[in-house]
């Protein structure tokens, strides 16, 4: 997991480098809420492109991380998602809440700054 | 004994975390000999996950125990057995629920056995509290590789 936070933007950027299960969320949630509560960022966005499999854990820690940065004044951003990761997103009504953006359709940061 | 089925392989392994990764893989190179498309290879996974999931943090909450997978193929379907000799399912209507969760400060999503409902053909859940529970699922895949194996010969 890689993460970077833009100051000036109050941005941070999480791109996320492995599958998504009950085993990988664990460690991954407690350093973004480390990272989170640390920079009270304005804007989240998880990069997915690397992400090639998430269960419904993934669903959790998506709800979990939304609750933790809304209370702190945020809003949560999800891009390059592949389709069958969609897929699981969207049976939880997650997209009610969250931007959800395809592959591609977040590619250039143009429209965060 | 006559097999009704073409193929099968069982596998045993401890219900640690670790494991789910490699349950779902193994049980997705198995059917891929059905040749899935990308789409039903990644249901497959994702069902496989979330009852694998579910034996670790609820039916064996967290302690050792064994986690046993059959799989079998048959006239293009592949049938998923995975069971646990954990605590059991007292209602099984209710665990179904969607968004119901017995663990809720987990952060769980009460989703699984929605998606395994919605990811496979057919799911069906057998409990007794105290013995254990089995998941028994099936998924087909569509002969769309015999069409092809035609142009190719």
């Amino acid at each position: 997991m890689e993460i970077l936070y833009k100051k000036e933007d109050k941005l941070l950027e999480v791109k996320i480098t492995e599958e998504i299960d009950h085993h990988t969320t664990e460690k991954m949630r407690r350093r973004m809420d480390y990272e989170i509560q640390r920079h009270m960022p304005r804007k989240v966005i998880f990069d997915f492109n690397c992400v090639t499999f998430m269960d419904s854990a993934g669903i959790g820690m998506v709800i979990g991380r939304y609750k933790l940065i809304s209370m702190l004044g945020g809003s949560l951003e999800i891009k390059n998602i592949r389709n069958n990761i969609k897929k699981v997103l969207e049976m939880s009504g997650i997209h009610k809440i969250v931007k959800l953006y395809g592959e591609g359709e977040g590619k250039t940061n143009a429209k965060y700054i | 004994m006559q097999n009704t089925y073409e193929n099968e392989m069982k596998l045993e392994f401890l219900s640690k975390s670790s494991n789910e990764a490699f349950a779902r893989i193994t049980v997705a190179a198995f059917a891929s000999q059905l040749d899935p498309t990308i789409e039903e290879l990644a249901d497959i996974k994702t069902a496989v996950s979330e009852a694998v999931t579910n034996c670790i943090i609820h039916a064996y909450e967290n302690r050792e125990g064994i986690i046993k997978i059959v799989c079998r193929i048959a006239q293009n379907s592949i049938f998923i057995e995975i069971a646990d000799s954990g605590i059991g399912i007292e209602n099984i209507e209710i665990a179904k629920q969607p968004l119901y969760t017995s663990k809720p400060n987990l952060e769980r999503s009460g989703m699984g056995f929605t998606i395994m409902e919605s990811f496979m053909d057919e799911m069906k859940v057998e409990s007794i509290v105290g013995l254990g529970t089995k998941v028994s699922m099936r998924k087909n895949i569509d002969k769309k590789k015999e069409e092809q194996e035609e142009f190719v010969s």
